[in-house]
């Protein structure tokens, strides 16, 4: 069974993308699908991974768990729209460069998503709070020392 | 792990929502923050005809204040919870309690009313509104209702809404400054649902306990009032051994079923701590 296709916007990292999409599909697929903006990955699909996590109008959200017809007219942004070209990286990906906080990868977008959501925020987060906020994505590499030294210095270099 | 394949309508208005789920009777579902029902469709567990999608009904967001009610309104977010301003003891459980439900990214999609009329009965709102017998208002082709808690969690995933009706909003108590309110939960990772949990809230006037509400999660298919610690509270000084006795008469009381979580036996013995350090301990 199919459903009728409808024809939406999204809006992604200041760019419009006109689509057309089955409502079931997720904002996620839709991304890697329809967009063609495949930084964003996808790993368990029902909200417990974080890797797929995207900002929705600067918060971050799992991108599995929204359906891409409620995107619509969201500012949507993704790893893709952190550095563009030839600029350089973004702080939270440079700090996440110089801590090693990645090694296979596969949860670094998500995580560099959740990062930026938490760099850009008035709050600066305790030691706790760091690591309850972290807690909410999954990575079996690291071991998260290395993110939160990277989410550490990240926010120091951008309150200079 | 993708959802079987749905129609989808946005409502603009509760009315609008309320004629969508009369038309296409109950393969339609209401669609709130999703961050419950996209999972469970995920999962092919849910597999809805028709979604009906209130997201977008602004009037459905936000909390306000009368006299001695604090009515939330059913899409106000968890993270809105964790950042309002409810006053007194309310207040302090309604924020700690919000903190504590699944992680950041889940709080900021998921919403009150939609964890409500999901019916998880480990859920801190629906610990929280059996604790304080909240008053669920509910809009249908009829006109509204109101659905005491006692009635309303009808088994595990079941509210007893029709499947033509809407969760509009939630009237709480405010309680007042003389409550001690808590919540202790024992969880295996941050951010999962409690295996198990105690929320409590009494009420002591010239060190005597005038009023004692206990709400466990994670010992039945709904979240329970354990009434015979309650009333073994009422009357007494708030000691360490009126609140080790209560803690007794609670484990007593339920009767969980083992799963791979933890057995009969350990789900009792956590009711027992948890009830202890509720009581011993207040987020005021």
């Amino acid at each position: 069974m199919s459903s009728p296709r409808e024809s939406i916007t999204l809006n992604v990292n200041g760019s419009n993308y006109d689509i057309d999409v089955e409502p079931r599909r997720s904002l996620a697929d839709a991304l890697r699908e329809d967009c063609h903006l495949t930084g964003t990955r996808l790993g368990c699909e029902h909200g417990v991974c974080g890797a797929c996590t995207v900002l929705m109008n600067d918060e971050p959200v799992r991108a599995c768990l929204v359906l891409a017809v409620q995107a619509q007219g969201q500012a949507v942004r993704t790893v893709e729209g952190l550095s563009v070209g030839s600029e350089p990286l973004h702080p939270v990906q440079q700090a996440f460069w110089e801590h090693h906080a990645l090694q296979c990868g596969f949860c670094t977008a998500g995580f560099l998503m959740l990062a930026t959501s938490i760099v850009e925020s008035d709050n600066v987060p305790t030691d706790q709070e760091l690591t309850d906020v972290l807690a909410s994505n999954l990575c079996r590499c690291t071991g998260y020392q290395n993110i939160k030294k990277a989410v550490c210095s990240a926010i120091e270099a951008t309150r200079k | 792990m993708k959802p079987q394949a749905f129609a989808y309508e946005r409502a603009e208005s509760v009315d609008q929502a309320v004629a969508a789920l009369v038309e296409h009777g109950d393969e339609a579902k209401v669609l709130a923050g999703g961050q419950s029902l996209l999972p469970m469709m995920n999962f092919r567990l849910a597999r809805p005809e028709v979604l009906i999608d209130i997201g977008g009904i602004s009037d459905l967001r936000g909390w306000s204040l009368s006299q001695d009610t604090v009515t939330i309104r059913s899409l106000t977010r968890h993270c809105d919870i964790q950042n309002s301003d409810v006053p007194g003891p309310l207040g302090a459980l309604l924020r700690y309690a919000a903190g504590l439900v699944g992680h950041l990214p889940i709080r900021i999609r998921g919403t009150f009313g939609g964890s409500l009329a999901h019916s998880d009965p480990s859920s801190e709102w629906c610990m929280m509104a059996t604790l304080l017998d909240a008053r669920m208002h509910v809009m249908g082709p009829s006109g509204a209702r109101v659905i005491d808690a006692r009635d309303f969690f009808l088994t595990v995933f079941t509210p007893a809404i029709e499947f033509d009706e809407v969760l509009t909003h939630i009237e709480l108590p405010a309680l007042g400054s003389n409550y001690r309110v808590n919540l202790k939960e024992f969880a295996r990772r941050a951010g999962d649902f409690a295996i198990v949990a105690v929320m409590s809230a009494i009420e002591v006037r010239d060190n005597v306990i005038t009023d004692a509400r206990l709400c466990a999660g994670g010992v039945s298919d709904r979240a329970l009032r354990l009434v015979q610690a309650e009333a073994a509270l009422i009357g007494q000084a708030p000691t360490p051994e009126t609140f080790a006795q209560a803690a007794s008469l609670a484990s007593q009381e339920v009767d969980p079923n083992g799963d791979l979580h933890g057995s009969k036996e350990f789900r009792q013995d956590l009711v027992k701590a948890l009830t202890k350090r509720s009581l011993a301990g207040s987020l005021t």
